[in-house]
C-alpha cells in the first residue's frame, strides 16, 4: 500500500491490525468496525487508535468513539463509488478532528474531491502507485485554482471571492 | 477442436480516434475483409489473447468477437446487424464511415 | 477551418441577453481543458487504465459509439449566441464532418472527433465560453430548463437565471460526482411546462406562494428509461432562500443510499419507488435539519449577479399585431402556414418566438450541416438581438423576433432548408440517434422517423392532424423520450431483427403520463403503416378541438388497440 499526504507518497505510521492479531499497548493501530468496541475498552492511553469502516457505516456508530478515534478510514470499494466522499463530509460535521483516510483504489483525478469532502490521507495499492506516481497525485492538488462550492475544504470559493470582490 | 458453426472475427475500437478495428494476420486492420478469422476456440481464444495484450498496450479498447459467414469471396461479414453498421457506417448517411471510403467517395 | 475573428464577430455593443463568464468562470474552463488535456495524455501513456479513464472522459461528455468517439457537448439552459453556434459549425468543419446533432437535452453531440483531437476542441468551445463538462457521468448532468424562458407569456420567472446557478453549483462537486448514476435537473417558470420537468431526477417549477415570494416546488424522481416515473412533490415550497440546501440534502441522500448494485435501479427514481416519497422526504427533510444551512443560504447579490445578465433586449415599442405581416401572409401561403405552425406568441407586443425545425421531411431529427448553423447564427444577429436557443424538441428557436421581420426571416430560413412548418406537428419527431452511431442502442431510430416524416409529407394533412408528438429510443435508455410520446416508438431486437413497440398517451407536461403499450412488437417496414391507421383512426374520432392524445384519452387505449388487433386480422400489411 502507498499513502498520499498533501500530494506527497508518505510513510504510514499506523498499522493496519488483522482481526487475530492481539491489541498492542503502545503505538497507532487501526482495528476492524467489529472490533472497535473492544478496542476501546482494553487499549491503554499509550496506543494511538484508529477505526476502518466500510462507506455505509452510519456515522451515529462512530461519533461516541470520536473522542477517543484519532483515525478514521473509509473503504472504497470501487473508484466510482461516492458514498465514501458524503461519510466523509458527515463525519467531519459531527465534529471529528482526527485524521480521515480515504482508503481503495481511488485515481489521482479523484483527489481534489476527497481533500474537498475532508479526507487528510489517500491510501492506495502499491500497482496503483505505480502507474500513478507522486507527480500526477501531486499535479492534481493543483489543477484548479478554486472551485465553485461554498462549505467545502481546500480551494477557495469562487462565491466567496466574489463576494469580497463585490464588497471592496 | 470442432469447428465453429459460425466462423468469428476480434473487432475493437482504436485508442487514439475510436475507428472500428479487426484483428488481421499481422495488426489491427480498419478493413473487415482483412480480419483474421477463427474457425473454432482454440483460434478465437487466440484471438481474444492478442486482443488482451493490445488492450494492456493502450492501443485498442472495447474488443470482441463477432459471429461471421464467409461470403464467396472469402470475406468475413459480421451475422449481427449492430456488427454490420460497424463495418460500413450509419445507413442513414452512406457519405460516412467506412461505406464511403469503399465507394470511393470523402475519405 | 475558415479563419475568422472571433472579436469581430463578437459586437461589443450587443447587448448581454445570457449569461457571460467572469474571470473565475473562464479560468475554471480552461482549468477543465488542461485536466482534460492531461487525462488524454495519461489515457495514451497507459498511466489511467480504459476502465479508469471512462469516468472521467463521460464527465467531459466523451463517448465511444459505433463508429468513433462521440463529444457532447453542453448548452446550458438551450441558451446560446451567434458568436456561439459559429463556433459550433467551425468545430464540425475542423474537426468533424461538417454537421452536428442536437440532443433532447438541449446539447450537441460531434459524431467523429478523434480521442486526441478532443483538447482542442474543449480549447476552441472555452474561446466561447463553452464546455463539455457533466455531459455524462454519473455525476448532476448539464441543467436544462425551458427553451421559451424569459419570453413566454406566461412566465412567473426566467428559470435560466436559477439553471445557471445551478450549474455553477454542480460543476466538479467534490461530493457529487461520483453518484450512484446521472442525475438531470429541469427547471421553469413557467404555468406550461416546455421543459418535462416531472420527468427529471429532480424539476424545480418556480412558483409564488400567497405572500408573493418566489420559491420552488421542488419534484424528485421522475425519469424515462428502463423503468418509468413521473417525479414526486418532496418539497412542496422551498424558498429560494434555502434552494441550495435542499438541493444538497436531496443529493446527500441520494449519494449515500441509492442502490449500486444494479445499474438499471441506480437512478434516484428508484429509491423513490422503494422507499416511497413519504420516507424520502423525511430523510431528505431530517438531513436539510441537520446541516449548516448558513453556508448554503441564497446570496442574492451573486443571483443578482447572474440575473442581470439575462435582461431582456432592447425590445422596440411596437403595436401588437403587425400590418406588415398580416399583408405578407396574405400574398405567401407557404409563409403563412409557417406562422400558424412555428411562430408562437410572445410577451411583449409586436414580437415573435420563432421555431426553426430540424425535422425537415426525411431528414435525420434534430442535425444541422454547419451551413445551417451560420445560416441560423446570422438569422438571430440579424433578427433576433444573436440569442438562439435549443429546445427539448431538437429544434432551434429565435426567441425575440419582430412580426415586421417574419417574412424577411422565412425567406432566409427557407433558402438554407430551414423553413419546414411542422413544429409540434406529426413530422416534428423526437428521435435519439439510435444504432446509426450509438453504441447502447438495439435498433435503429432515424430510419423510421425519416420513414414516418415521408408517410406524412403532405403537410395540409399535417395541419389537418394538428399537434401530435412521436417519440422515438433506440432501446430501453429512453433518450428520444419515448414513454412520453403521445405515440411513442421503442426499438428493439427481437431474434436477431429489429422490432419496434408502439405506446400511446405518454404526456411530458404538466399532465405527465407514460405511454401504455399498443401491442406486440411491429417490424421497420410496418411501422409508418401502423403509425397512419392510429392516426386516421384518431382522425375519424375525433371531435372538434381535440388533439391525438385527447381523443386517446376520451376513448381509451382498448380502442387504439383494436385498430391494431383488426388490421392484423385482415391480414392487411400488418
Amino acid at each position: 500500500m502507498a499513502l498520499i499526504s498533501n500530494g506527497r507518497f508518505v510513510e504510514d505510521a499506523w498499522r493496519r491490525l488483522a482481526d487475530e492479531e492481539a491489541l498492542p499497548k503502545a503505538g497507532k493501530v487501526i482495528v476492524s468496525l467489529p472490533r472497535l468496541q473492544h478496542a476501546l475498552e482494553v487499549v491503554g492511553p499509550e496506543a494511538a487508535l484508529g477505526v476502518i469502516v466500510p462507506n455505509t457505516t452510519e456515522p451515529s456508530a462512530l461519533i461516541e468513539a470520536s473522542p477517543r478515534l484519532e483515525l478514521v478510514s473509509i473503504s472504497f470499494p470501487a473508484f466510482s463509488d461516492g458514498r465514501g466522499f458524503s461519510l466523509a463530509r458527515l463525519l467531519r460535521r459531527a465534529g471529528f478532528k482526527g485524521e480521515l483516510r480515504a482508503s481503495g483504489r481511488l485515481v489521482a483525478d479523484q483527489y481534489s474531491h476527497a481533500v474537498g469532502c475532508g479526507f487528510d490521507t489517500i491510501e492506495i495499492p502499491d500497482d496503483l502507485a505505480e502507474r500513478q506516481n507522486e507527480e500526477q497525485w501531486r499535479a492534481a492538488l493543483n489543477v484548479y485554482a478554486m472551485s465553485y462550492q461554498r462549505g467545502y475544504s481546500g480551494r477557495g470559493s469562487i462565491l466567496e471571492a466574489r463576494r469580497s470582490a463585490a464588497r471592496s | 477442436m470442432a469447428q465453429f458453426k459460425h466462423p468469428q472475427i476480434l473487432i475493437a475500437s482504436n485508442l487514439t480516434d475510436g475507428e472500428v478495428v479487426f484483428l488481421g494476420p499481422s495488426g489491427w486492420e480498419r478493413d473487415h475483409r482483412r480480419a483474421r478469422v477463427a474457425q473454432n476456440a482454440e483460434e478465437a481464444a487466440a484471438l481474444e489473447a492478442s486482443g488482451k495484450r493490445d488492450i494492456s498496450a493502450n492501443r485498442v479498447v472495447d474488443v470482441y468477437l463477432a459471429d461471421v459467414e464467409i461470403g464467396g469471396d472469402g470475406a468475413p461479414t459480421p451475422m449481427h446487424y449492430r456488427e454490420r453498421m460497424r463495418v460500413k457506417g450509419p445507413s442513414v448517411r452512406l457519405d460516412l464511415g467506412k461505406q464511403a471510403a469503399a465507394s470511393g467517395g470523402a475519405p | 477551418m475558415t479563419a475568422i475573428d472571433l472579436r469581430a464577430a463578437q459586437r461589443p455593443n450587443a447587448p448581454t441577453t445570457t449569461y457571460r463568464y467572469d474571470d473565475y468562470d473562464a479560468a475554471f474552463v480552461r482549468e477543465r481543458v488542461a485536466e482534460f488535456r492531461e487525462q488524454v495524455r495519461r489515457r495514451l501513456s497507459g498511466a489511467l487504465t480504459e476502465e479508469e479513464f471512462r469516468p472521467f472522459r463521460l464527465m467531459n461528455g466523451l463517448y465511444l459509439q459505433l463508429h468513433a468517439y462521440m463529444l457532447r457537448v453542453a448548452i446550458p439552459y438551450g441558451t446560446l449566441t451567434a458568436r456561439q453556434m459559429r463556433r459550433l459549425a467551425d468545430i464540425a468543419d475542423k474537426w468533424d464532418k461538417g454537421y452536428g446533432h442536437f440532443t433532447t437535452r438541449q446539447n450537441l453531440q460531434y459524431n467523429w472527433p478523434k480521442l486526441v483531437d478532443t483538447p482542442d476542441i474543449l480549447e476552441a468551445l472555452a474561446d466561447v465560453e463553452m464546455h463539455a463538462i457533466q455531459t455524462s457521468g454519473n455525476c448532476i448532468r448539464n441543467v436544462t430548463a425551458d427553451h421559451f424562458a424569459g419570453v413566454a407569456p406566461d412566465e412567473i420567472e426566467d428559470p435560466r437565471p436559477t439553471a445557471e446557478f445551478l450549474r455553477q453549483w454542480s460543476s466538479l462537486h467534490p461530493e457529487f460526482s461520483f453518484l450512484p448514476r446521472k442525475f438531470k435537473i429541469a427547471v421553469t417558470g413557467a404555468e406550461h411546462d416546455r421543459a418535462a420537468i416531472l420527468v427529471h431526477d429532480i424539476g424545480l417549477r418556480i412558483v409564488r406562494n400567497a405572500e408573493g415570494e418566489i420559491g420552488y416546488q421542488v419534484v424528485v424522481g421522475g425519469g424515462l428509461g428502463r423503468s418509468p416515473f413521473v417525479g414526486k412533490v418532496v418539497g412542496d415550497f422551498v424558498p429560494r432562500h434555502y434552494l441550495l440546501a435542499f438541493l444538497e440534502a436531496i443529493l446527500r441522500v441520494y449519494n449515500r443510499f441509492g442502490r449500486r448494485d444494479n445499474k438499471y435501479k441506480a437512478r434516484i427514481k428508484i429509491l423513490v419507488h422503494e422507499k416511497g416519497i413519504d420516507e424520502i422526504r423525511a430523510a431528505v427533510e431530517a438531513e436539510f435539519a441537520a446541516m449548516d444551512r448558513s453556508v448554503f443560504a441564497h446570496d442574492p447579490d451573486e443571483f443578482e449577479r447572474i440575473a442581470a445578465y439575462f435582461a431582456p433586449p432592447p425590445y422596440e415599442t411596437l403595436p401588437p399585431t403587425s400590418d406588415v405581416l398580416r399583408a405578407a401572409k396574405l400574398d405567401a401561403p407557404a409563409f403563412a402556414n409557417f406562422v400558424d405552425v412555428n411562430v408562437s406568441a410572445h410577451k411583449i407586443p409586436g414580437y415573435a418566438i420563432v421555431t426553426v425545425s430540424l425535422k425537415p421531411i426525411g431528414g435525420v431529427p434534430g442535425d444541422a450541416t454547419s451551413d445551417q448553423m451560420r445560416v441560423l447564427a446570422d438569422a438571430s444577429e440579424r433578427f433576433g438581438f444573436g440569442e438562439l436557443r435549443v429546445s427539448h424538441e431538437q429544434n432551434i428557436i429565435l426567441p425575440h423576433v419582430k412580426q415586421d421581420d417574419l417574412f424577411a426571416l422565412w425567406r432566409l430560413l427557407d433558402a438554407a432548408g430551414l423553413a419546414t412548418a411542422n413544429a409540434g406537428l406529426v413530422s416534428d419527431i423526437i428521435s435519439c440517434p439510435g444504432m446509426d452511431y450509438c453504441s447502447l442502442a438495439t435498433a435503429r431510430s432515424i430510419p423510421i422517423a425519416q420513414a414516418i416524416s415521408k408517410r406524412f409529407s403532405d403537410m395540409s394533412r399535417q395541419r389537418r392532424i394538428g399537434k401530435l408528438g412521436i417519440k422515438i429510443s433506440g432501446c430501453i435508455n429512453a433518450c428520444g423520450h419515448h414513454h412520453v410520446g403521445a405515440i411513442g416508438i421503442l426499438g428493439l431486437e427481437k431474434k436477431g431483427q429489429e422490432s419496434y413497440q408502439i405506446t400511446l398517451g405518454g404526456d411530458p407536461t404538466f399532465s405527465a403520463s407514460i405511454g401504455e403499450i399498443l401491442g406486440p412488437g411491429v417490424t421497420a417496414e410496418q411501422t409508418p403503416d401502423v403509425i397512419e391507421h392510429l392516426v386516421d383512426f384518431y382522425l375519424a374520432e375525433r371531435v372538434e378541438g381535440e388533439t391525438f392524445i385527447d381523443t386517446w384519452r376520451r376513448i381509451g387505449h382498448a380502442r387504439f388497440k383494436d385498430v391494431l388487433r383488426r388490421e392484423g386480422e385482415d391480414g392487411a400489411d400488418i
